[in-house]
């Protein structure tokens, strides 16, 4: 495998950037929140696809748990209008909630997955939710040549 | 391990990720301290913001004060004059009925004009170069004049074809739904209209807001209007026509608003609520994108089908949160957005923070490159050189990096640096040699604003060493345009 890092501050810390991938949204399904799952071909020497795929599908589960419609949300709305939206001064609605639960996930994806990996993702809703962009790094001192691709610059790390 | 390489040893080492949250504070001259500033001091569309970042308005608000003028000074004579009449001969629920009415419009019209619509951020330098890639690969090679043709994507949403626009100022992709608004240079989710009555865009996030805006002002003018009328009628039993006009001559007046409001705010309830049992926008409509007489089998693809669940979903579905987080502060490694309009030059200090690929090569070597290895000096497509390479002669900059940008770009003019720096052209206009070719180069054209607006209080020799490290990270991030 390329390059190996043993924790998310190590990353930080210790790794030039070498690439970003891109994962656009798919609109198939209308204008809900979705990405798509179709596996770059940059990340075939970093991670293992069922890892990546599974990532991904997973968020895209809780913002479709974010925008569902249904008794609660509907519920929530109607309260919000009959305080005249007073109520959100008080209290976070449903879709912050499950985003400070997908900014957790994300974190602890980066530190058991992608940071071994010398991957970050960042939170799509930092890039307004238009990609989920996923960083990859190299060992700063490996990369003296070139870094046009990442496979052939972590073979000259060592 | 990492010096086996044939290169001579460097003096520099550093990181290109700058975690810290907090921007670094070296004041290097300053006499006072750098306030971080927040997101909205750099917003790049042509809105106005107020209370330090929570209010978001268009530019031109002129309408929405004569709006707001108009509701309260016909209510206010309401309440003033009609009322103590109406309280005491019919009932008092009269009063409190127009109060609660006129609190709920004015509440919902300024929750209508002060929320962010659903604007899209624009995207990042990194995203535009991907994108640029995609669609130039897309396209294949082309000459310097010929202008590529409109890019467009195709996706299948529910059984029919929607198209994609490219947008050339956010330069993004914009999702179904979303629509450029021209007065306000952004890209707006769900775009239903640019409202100036209230002073704003109507989009996805404010939509509610708007509709039950107008919902109840309908509902207000009809009150006082009809109550008015009652009130006038009830005094002419007692006291006759004229005078009963002359003890309340407000009357008039709020008779004359809410005649010709009426009509208006009325019919246009009635077509928003039409709106939203189709599910379609107000953009969609008028366009007739999802009309019968377009083709035999358009329909809308985003109706849920029934009247009550396109109700529900538009007025008391989820409300996203804002994606442009107006009142965050600028971190020093946020890759800030491209911006093509004539927006603020207060881009200078936050235009730098591009991890680009074409950095890395850059970083690795002594010698002046620019590019990832292309030819020196293109006429069209320069980028400032890093002064890094010349670190060991050059004096440190601070790590501020707006100032290390505007330093690097008045250091620069030193002939014995071996710096050169060019103005950029728009990325349209250059040819992407190879790979990630940054699309940061309007980042350069403003970085001569940032020149002026810091001077070059940027030398310390004596601190050299202990700055060095920052002021290369600041470079670097320069370097990586």
């Amino acid at each position: 495998m390329a390059t190996e890092f043993h924790n998310l501050q190590e990353l930080r810390h210790s790794a030039s950037l070498a690439n970003k991938v891109f994962l656009q949204r798919d609109y198939s399904d209308g204008t809900t929140c979705r990405f798509q799952t179709k596996f770059p071909s940059e990340l075939e020497s970093r991670i293992e696809r069922p890892l990546f795929e599974d990532t991904v599908k997973r968020l895209n589960t809780y913002y479709a748990e974010a925008e569902k419609m249904g008794g609660q949300s509907y519920l929530e709305g109607c309260l919000a209008c009959a305080t005249a939206y007073l109520i959100f001064l008080c209290m976070e609605t449903r879709y912050e909630k499950v985003l400070k639960k997908i900014g957790r996930y994300i974190q602890e994806q980066n530190e058991k997955i992608y940071a071994p990996r010398g991957l970050l993702i960042t939170d799509p809703i930092e890039r307004g939710m238009r990609v989920i962009e996923i960083s990859i790094y190299e060992d700063r001192g490996s990369s003296g040549s070139c870094s046009g691709s990442s496979s052939t610059s972590g073979s000259s790390a060592r | 391990m990492y010096l086996g390489l044939d290169e001579p040893v460097r003096e520099c080492q550093y990181n290109q990720i700058c975690t810290r949250n907090s921007l670094p504070m070296e004041t290097l001259g300053h006499k006072k301290k750098k306030i971080p500033r927040r997101k909205w001091q750099v917003f790049p569309g042509r809105n106005r913001f107020y209370c330090n970042g929570r209010v978001m308005m268009a530019r031109q608000t002129g309408v929405f004060y004569l709006t707001l003028v108009l509701i309260m000074v016909t209510s206010g004579l309401f309440f003033a004059f009609d009322c103590p009449f109406l309280a005491s001969n019919l009932t008092p629920a009269i009063p409190v009925i127009g109060g609660v009415l006129f609190f709920f419009v004015l509440g919902m019209l300024f929750r209508a004009s002060f929320s962010d619509p659903g604007v899209l951020p624009r995207a990042t330098p990194d995203e535009a170069a991907d994108l640029e890639r995609q669609i130039g690969a897309a396209n294949g090679p082309s000459g310097p004049g010929y202008r590529p043709p409109p890019r467009t994507r195709e996706v299948v949403i529910n059984g029919q074809t929607v198209k994609l626009k490219y947008c050339f100022t956010c330069k993004i992709f914009r999702p179904p739904r979303a629509s450029h608004c021209s007065l306000c240079d952004n890209c707006v989710e769900r775009f239903d209209h640019h409202c100036p009555w209230v002073g704003n865009c109507v989009g996805k996030r404010n939509y509610r807001f708007f509709y039950l805006f107008i919902l109840s002002l309908s509902f207000l003018t009809v009150f006082i209007f009809a109550f008015v009328i009652t009130h006038v009628i009830l005094r002419s039993n007692r006291t006759g026509f004229l005078s009963a006009l002359k003890d309340s001559p407000a009357s008039v007046l709020e008779v004359l608003v809410c005649f010709f409001s009426v009509w208006s705010i009325l019919g246009l309830s009635g077509f928003h609520t039409y709106l939203i049992s189709s599910n379609q926008t107000t953009n969609e409509d008028i366009k007739g994108s999802w009309s019968n007489k377009r083709a035999k089998d358009n329909y809308n693809p985003y109706s849920y089908g029934n009247i009550l669940t396109n109700c529900c979903a538009a007025l008391c579905g989820p409300l996203p949160p804002s994606l442009i987080d107006r009142r965050g502060f600028i971190q020093s490694d946020t890759p800030q957005p491209v911006s093509h309009s004539n927006g603020s030059s207060m881009y200078a200090s936050t235009q730098l923070h591009t991890h680009m690929a074409a950095a890395t090569p850059l970083l690795h070597s002594n010698s002046v490159m620019i590019g990832g290895g292309g030819p020196p000096f293109p006429g069209k497509s320069s980028l400032v050189v890093p002064c890094a390479s010349l670190a060991p002669s050059q004096p440190s900059l601070p790590s501020m990096p707006g100032l290390s940008c505007a330093g690097d770009m008045l250091t620069l003019r030193d002939p014995d640096t071996h710096c050169h720096h060019h103005h950029f052209a728009s990325p349209e206009e250059t040819p992407s040699p190879s790979g990630p070719m940054p699309l940061t180069l309007p980042c350069a054209a403003h970085m001569t604003h940032g020149g002026h607006i810091h001077p070059a209080q940027l030398y310390d020799p004596a601190s050299q060493d202990s700055l060095h490290e920052d002021s290369v990270r600041g470079l670097v991030k320069l370097s990586s345009v």
